[in-house]
């Protein structure tokens, strides 16, 4: 009696956790990993999925949801080359990278923590760039394509603004050096290429700065 | 005829169009399918003077206000505009982009006789045109504020021009005739690896928080059947030069004709001149082997139009 209630209660447990492998929990993926070697999402991109700006860990709350599956593939691939997330996303099968995606892309934008407005000179800048561009160069406007203030366009036009400054300069170094090249169309490995470090500087500064969602009065 | 420019794929644009007709050469750079990134933008040529250097002053006001109206038609020019298009979109930086139809290559060469209403237009007449056109909208009374804040700003932005002599890099570049004949099923494949991500897989366009962002193509939102851009040398010529955003002069001319026809092989609102029959609307606006309109392209006669909401 005793090995055979035994048997059933290791039984039920083996099925909770395959249950819970299919049920494909994003949340719990996020919390507490998933249960193979990959560590929970949260431990960087914190509780909220707001992430660590000081860090450099994005925010991922309210990205889309193809994008962040996206990322997640081209990590596995080395088509975004990052030591972190290279194992992260390896780790994770199929179903758990959508699990995840779709987890963060639902969740509400958290409240940013306050950053450090750029310099006035920076400033300036870097809106010009966000919404003239510098067509002498050939740059287009970065809004022109992450769409007014920066809020993010459709599958592949991820937000800018509120996200972390550090993560934003990094990402433009990361294209301009061939580190991250699952760019569609090679868009941004060819606008990096024409920004200078201070451009990328006080880009970061700026968008990070800027409200997660648009105001009414963005200016085109 | 039409020649007005279009809207295509990036995104501002405005209305102004353009040129009128015949707008000559001056293409550019590359002939030759150019294998990655971007050809030269710069023409050595007119450079218009910078936003900052807008008068802080009543007239400044104008030219401010024309900008914006060419950045965010909808918005500052809604009773005129019948579409989501914006200047902008065309007429790439505000208008100050060379190869994309700039206002500044356009101002110094009217009043000019337009074949396409056999008359001689005035600035302001051209910009009618294309709110009619280009916007699917109204023609705002001559005299109006937003026709004179366009002009205000298309003026400005001209400064130390000569009149009366087409600057290199004014309208779109007239691209060699194609080595094959325009094809749809060509066109697509284009489409779909190049133009689909930010417009869409029908062209729809992408908007967010009511702003387009990526221009719609065809459909109800687009430009109509009188529109420059329904030119296919318009179309090839402008996309050639700036399509992707930000990497132009990448795609092959082939490419450019290609998916120049694609894009206007599909129907779009029909031409305010219309003359009762697709047919007889071909016979007085559209006869040229550069319009689709009235064509028959996979068994449909193009011209049908399409309701606009």
């Amino acid at each position: 009696m005793n090995s055979l209630r035994i048997a059933m209660l290791a039984c039920s447990v083996l099925m909770a956790k395959s249950v819970l492998a299919d049920t494909l929990d994003g949340a719990s993926i996020a919390r507490q990993g998933n249960g193979h070697g990959v560590a929970p999402c949260m431990a960087c991109h914190a509780a909220d999925g707001g992430g660590q700006a000081a860090a450099g860990f994005p925010r991922l709350a309210g990205l889309p949801q193809a994008y962040l599956r996206k990322q997640l593939d081209d990590f596995a691939r080395g088509a975004r080359v990052n030591v972190t997330m290279q194992p992260v996303a390896s780790g994770l099968s199929d179903a758990e990278r959508d699990a995840v995606a779709a987890y963060y892309s639902k969740l509400p934008v958290p409240k940013p923590a306050p950053v450090a407005e750029p310099s006035r000179n920076d400033a300036q800048l870097a809106r010009s760039l966000a919404t003239r561009g510098r067509w002498s160069d050939g740059l287009p406007a970065c809004e022109q394509c992450h769409g007014p203030g920066g809020v993010g366009v459709g599958d592949h036009f991820p937000p800018l603004a509120g996200q972390s400054a550090v993560y934003l300069v990094n990402q433009l170094h990361a294209w301009q050096q061939g580190a991250r090249r699952n760019d569609p169309l090679q868009l941004m490995q060819t606008v990096a290429n024409k920004l200078s470090d201070a451009d990328i500087a006080a880009i970061g500064a700026w968008y990070a700065a800027q409200p997660a969602t648009l105001t009414k009065e963005s200016q085109p | 005829m039409m020649r007005w420019r279009w809207i295509w794929l990036a995104a501002p644009l405005a209305l102004a169009a353009c040129h009128p007709a015949e707008q000559q050469g001056v293409s550019p750079a590359s002939h030759a399918p150019a294998a990655t990134s971007s050809a030269p933008h710069a023409t050595n040529g007119f450079e218009p003077p910078p936003e900052s250097s807008i008068p802080a002053d009543e007239f400044g006001k104008q030219i401010a206000l024309g900008r914006q109206i060419f950045t965010d038609t909808g918005h500052y020019a809604k009773a005129y505009v019948g579409n989501a298009l914006n200047c902008a979109n065309c007429h790439l930086d505000a208008g100050r982009l060379a190869h994309s139809a700039p206002m500044w290559g356009a101002y110094p060469m009217y009043p000019a006789y337009r074949s396409k209403n056999h008359h001689v237009n005035t600035f302001a007449e051209r910009l009618q045109g294309c709110f009619q056109y280009s916007m699917n909208g109204k023609a705002p009374p001559l005299g109006d504020d937003v026709l004179v804040a366009l002009e205000a700003y298309a003026y400005w932005m001209s400064k130390g021009e000569p009149i009366g002599v087409a600057p290199a890099g004014h309208g779109y570049p007239k691209l060699p005739r194609p080595t094959q004949a325009p094809d749809y099923v060509r066109g697509e494949t284009v489409f779909k690896r190049d133009c689909a991500l930010c417009h869409g897989d029908n062209g729809q366009g992408q908007r967010v928080a009511e702003r387009t962002v990526f221009p719609p193509l065809w459909g109800a939102q687009s430009f109509n059947w009188g529109a420059g851009m329904e030119r296919l040398d318009n179309a090839a010529g402008f996309i050639k030069a700036n399509m992707p955003l930000g990497r132009g002069n990448t795609l092959t001319d082939q490419d450019a004709w290609d998916v120049a026809y694609y894009m206007n092989a599909h129907e779009r609102p029909q031409d305010p001149r219309f003359k009762g029959s697709i047919a007889e609307t071909r016979k007085a606006y559209h006869d040229t082997p550069d319009s689709l309109y009235g064509i028959a392209v996979n068994g449909k006669v193009l011209g049908q139009g399409v309701a606009v909401p």
